[in-house]
């Protein structure tokens, strides 16, 4: 699979570590969920969900942590500069259910992933039930797409929480784990769908936690993640027992995923 | 595996060859272009290499296989096959060990990738075995069966030519038969040859497979196989077959008694003797496992994007966020052998085991992917509990 | 009449769910109305651990104070939960700081009125650590998952 030559179109800081990419992949189109593999000349690939919105053409936004060498050289990547781009891989978030009520609950970089699910939700806002939106990270500068949320915020037909693990004095709004939120949010368990992204500890503790509220777990929606090199099924690194992230993934069903987190070192 | 074309024996479907039949054979392909690959004896060891005639073959040699354990030994015939496998398998012509896919090169307005799909070469398979087709049809559908194609496995997969054996005896480590994959090879071939010695002649029946084979073989001396030839061929096989030293359990069986037992106590022991050296991954005809590397010239204007074998044993492999999923040795062999022989099913509607036994012969400690199974079955916990 | 309201209050609190009429009055008689305006505290690291609340409306979050900076935040409780578990163990002490972040209206509950009132009456004490034991054990839970600090990057 041969990566396309793309062209960065804009480039803006989230975080002291995370950078949002606008990449120009003439005219590529892909569904909430998915992710592409972004090539840095010389260095490298890695796999990055696109964060952008789904119903909007142009170009395609990538949300990236510096972590290692290649998403370093892709964060410092400039408007004008080229990039490698093949995809979209994955499967996608399922927002095709209608009538039913959605929670999204995102973790830290999780609401990168989630972002065109929740874009697409409110593009459809007749489609669905109540929407409740509860976001957990860090601390208040590590707040990913203040400035949005804020936007969504003012809607009236939407429910968004905010929490952090610790914050200061000058923070005002909720200090705690993220599935605190749970229990005030507007949804009912028994017709609602959950898509939950994050760190894997966290989508474990809370799509337990979705659970125990009362949602079933063929209604709960996790995106993993594993090691990833070839993103079509042939390398064999994306395994997670029998599912490979690539192509059963990277969105999952709870009820499928569940017994294969339990396993350590699976 | 594949639906088997059950063939009628009729003795009209099937020619009598001698040696030098069979040296013409070799040479008609070679008049066709294809490159020869087959048996070979290198390194006190059989292995698959480029052959150009009758005299490349391993004449009158047998290996003597083990857990751990490989000898070339001198036969007291003129056989050209009477050997099993040995440490390489054909995978490694198809699904190169290493192979270049792409070169990025920096142009005046950005970069150019450029496709290296590989020369496109007319391979013949010389001497494969039943075991070894079965794994062939598996690396097809992993790397030519799914969304998208491997175009340098498709390109090398497409002129192939195949020239399979029936095996003349059971290796010590094989077991084909439980696993449905041999010793007879039923399909996926263009000729098929069974080797008979007896009664001081030196005969070869073979079968066509394919109209290619059909067209070679028709050009060769030959005459039509009588009963007697047919009834050899068949004992034969019948005789490799009753000589397996090991067994699987049956295929219905196997996954799903993994599935259940991924907190084996045995996965513990077996960590105990694990190398994780990959040796079982490099052998086996069908691990498929690869990384890729991103090698950038020196002057920083080009860079090239190569493909290596990788293997699952390796911490590396499961590399996420600073560390290893898999970091024990118990969970890497667990990982290997639950992907062999029941995750391969979850990804890939097969077995991934074609129980030709390398693993077993090029473990050095030994280690049996049947005797782990067995142990397993034994104490089934999933059963136990009810499950 | 006042101790009937809060009675009634109590019983209907989540986390009393199931108490018998005579253990709600109980504890309603331990009970008043109290209102913190915005900034104000509910209580202070070092004091007296003399009551808890049951946060009515508004919201308070917990802190500590450390010199040269502002005081770090890790908890912030909401309307229908319970502000303060100190008083359940000795020395009775609050050793962190809470501050209401907009006007919150509670029930201050005595705790040395209700101490008194378990210690004479077991089965009513019985029922009080049930309910408080397992509060206590979803917010040990959620205080050592945050403690993981999930989201920071993993090199």
């Amino acid at each position: 699979m041969l990566p396309l030559m793309a062209r960065v179109r804009g480039r803006r800081r989230e975080t002291h570590d995370t950078w949002t990419l606008a990449i120009d992949a003439g005219g590529l189109k892909f569904q909430p969920g998915q992710f592409n593999m972004l090539y840095a000349f010389g260095i490298g690939e890695i796999p990055v969900s696109v964060s952008g919105d789904p119903g909007r053409a142009g170009p395609l936004v990538h949300t990236v942590r510096a972590v290692g060498a290649v998403s370093q050289a892709v964060t410092r990547l400039k408007p004008g500069d080229p990039i490698g781009l093949r995809g979209p891989y994955g499967t996608a978030w399922p927002v095709a259910q209608s009538g039913s009520d959605i929670i999204v609950i995102a973790g830290g970089l999780g609401l990168a992933p989630l972002r065109p699910a929740i874009y697409r939700l409110l593009a459809e806002r007749d489609r669905y039930g109540r929407i409740a939106v509860l976001y957990g990270t860090r601390s208040p500068a590590d707040i990913l797409f203040r400035r949005e949320i804020e936007r969504w915020r003012r809607r009236l037909d939407i429910e968004i929480e905010v929490t952090v693990d610790h914050a200061d004095a000058l923070w005002h709004g909720n200090v705690g784990i993220v599935t605190k939120l749970i229990g005030r949010a507007g949804f009912d368990p028994g017709h609602a769908v959950a898509l939950i992204c994050g760190p894997e500890i966290m989508m474990r503790f809370t799509a337990a936690a979705v659970e125990s509220a009362g949602v079933a777990p063929e209604r709960i929606f996790l995106s993993l993640e594993r090691n990833m090199k070839c993103a079509i099924g042939q390398c064999g690194h994306c395994q997670l027992g029998p599912t490979l992230i690539c192509r059963d993934g990277a969105v999952m069903r709870y009820d499928r995923v569940r017994p294969l987190m339990s396993v350590r070192e699976l | 595996m594949f639906a088997s074309t059950v063939r009628s024996m009729t003795p009209a479907s099937h020619s009598v060859l001698t040696s030098e039949g069979i040296a013409a054979l070799l040479e008609g392909l070679r008049r066709r272009g294809y490159r020869l690959l087959g048996p070979t004896v290198h390194d006190s060891a059989i292995v698959y290499d480029d052959i150009a005639s009758l005299a490349d073959l391993p004449r009158g040699w047998t290996d003597e296989q083990g857990g751990g354990r490989y000898r070339l030994v001198r036969r007291d015939d003129d056989a050209l096959f009477g050997y099993a496998v040995g440490p390489h398998s054909w995978k490694k012509f198809l699904h190169r060990p290493s192979e270049l896919l792409w070169r990025a090169e920096q142009t005046a307005d950005g970069m150019r990738i450029n496709p290296e799909p590989g020369a496109a070469e007319k391979l013949a398979f010389f001497g494969i075995r039943s075991c070894e087709l079965h794994a062939l049809a598996i690396q097809d559908r992993v790397l030519l069966g799914g969304a998208y194609a491997d175009p340098h496995y498709r390109t090398r997969r497409e002129g192939l030519f195949l020239v399979a054996v029936n095996c003349g005896q059971a290796g010590g480590t094989c077991f084909c038969a439980s696993m449905d994959t041999g010793p007879k090879a039923t399909a996926g071939f263009d000729l098929a040859l069974t080797e008979i010695i007896s009664g001081g002649e030196h005969r070869f029946v073979v079968e066509a497979g394919s109209g290619a084979g059909r067209a070679l073989l028709d050009e060769m001396p030959r005459r039509n196989a009588a009963p007697e030839d047919i009834a050899a061929a068949a004992a034969v096989v019948a005789k490799t077959a009753a000589e397996m030293g090991r067994t699987m359990p049956a295929a219905a069986e196997v996954p799903g008694l993994l599935r259940r037992n991924l907190d084996h106590p045995r996965w513990d022991e077996v960590a105990a003797r694990c190398l994780t050296c990959g040796n079982c991954t490099m052998v086996c005809p069908t691990c498929f496992c690869t990384t890729v590397e991103d090698i950038a010239a020196l002057d920083g204007t080009s860079s090239e994007r190569v493909r290596h074998w990788d293997s699952c044993f390796t911490t590396e492999f499961s590399y996420l966020h600073g560390g290893s999923v898999r970091a024990s040795a118990r969970s890497r062999y667990r990982q290997w052998m639950t992907h062999k022989l029941s995750t391969w099913w979850d990804q890939f509607g097969t077995s991934g085991c074609v129980g030709c036994g390398r693993c077993i012969t090029w473990c050095p400690v030994g280690i049996d992917i049947t005797e782990e199974v067995a142990a397993i079955r034994a104490a089934d916990a999933g059963r136990q509990t009810g499950e | 009449m006042l101790t009937r309201g809060l009675e009634q209050l109590i019983c209907e609190h989540p986390a009393f769910a199931g108490m018998a009429r005579e253990h709600c009055e109980l504890i309603g008689g331990c009970a008043r109305n109290v209102r913190f305006d915005q900034g104000q505290y509910l209580f202070r690291e070092g004091e007296p651990a003399d009551a808890f609340f049951l946060i009515r409306h508004g919201r308070v979050a917990l802190e500590i104070a450390a010199p040269g900076r502002e005081p770090l935040r890790f908890l912030t409780i909401n309307a229908g939960e319970i502000a303060g578990e100190a008083w359940l163990v000795p020395p009775y002490r609050w050793i962190f700081d809470a501050q209401a972040l907009e006007l919150t209206r509670a029930l201050s509950i005595d705790a040395r009125c209700l101490r008194e009132k378990a210690e004479e009456d077991h089965d009513f004490g019985y029922e009080m650590l049930k309910r408080f034991t397992a509060m206590l054990v979803e917010r040990l839970h959620a205080a050592q998952l945050q403690m993981l600090d999930v989201y920071r990057v993993h090199r």
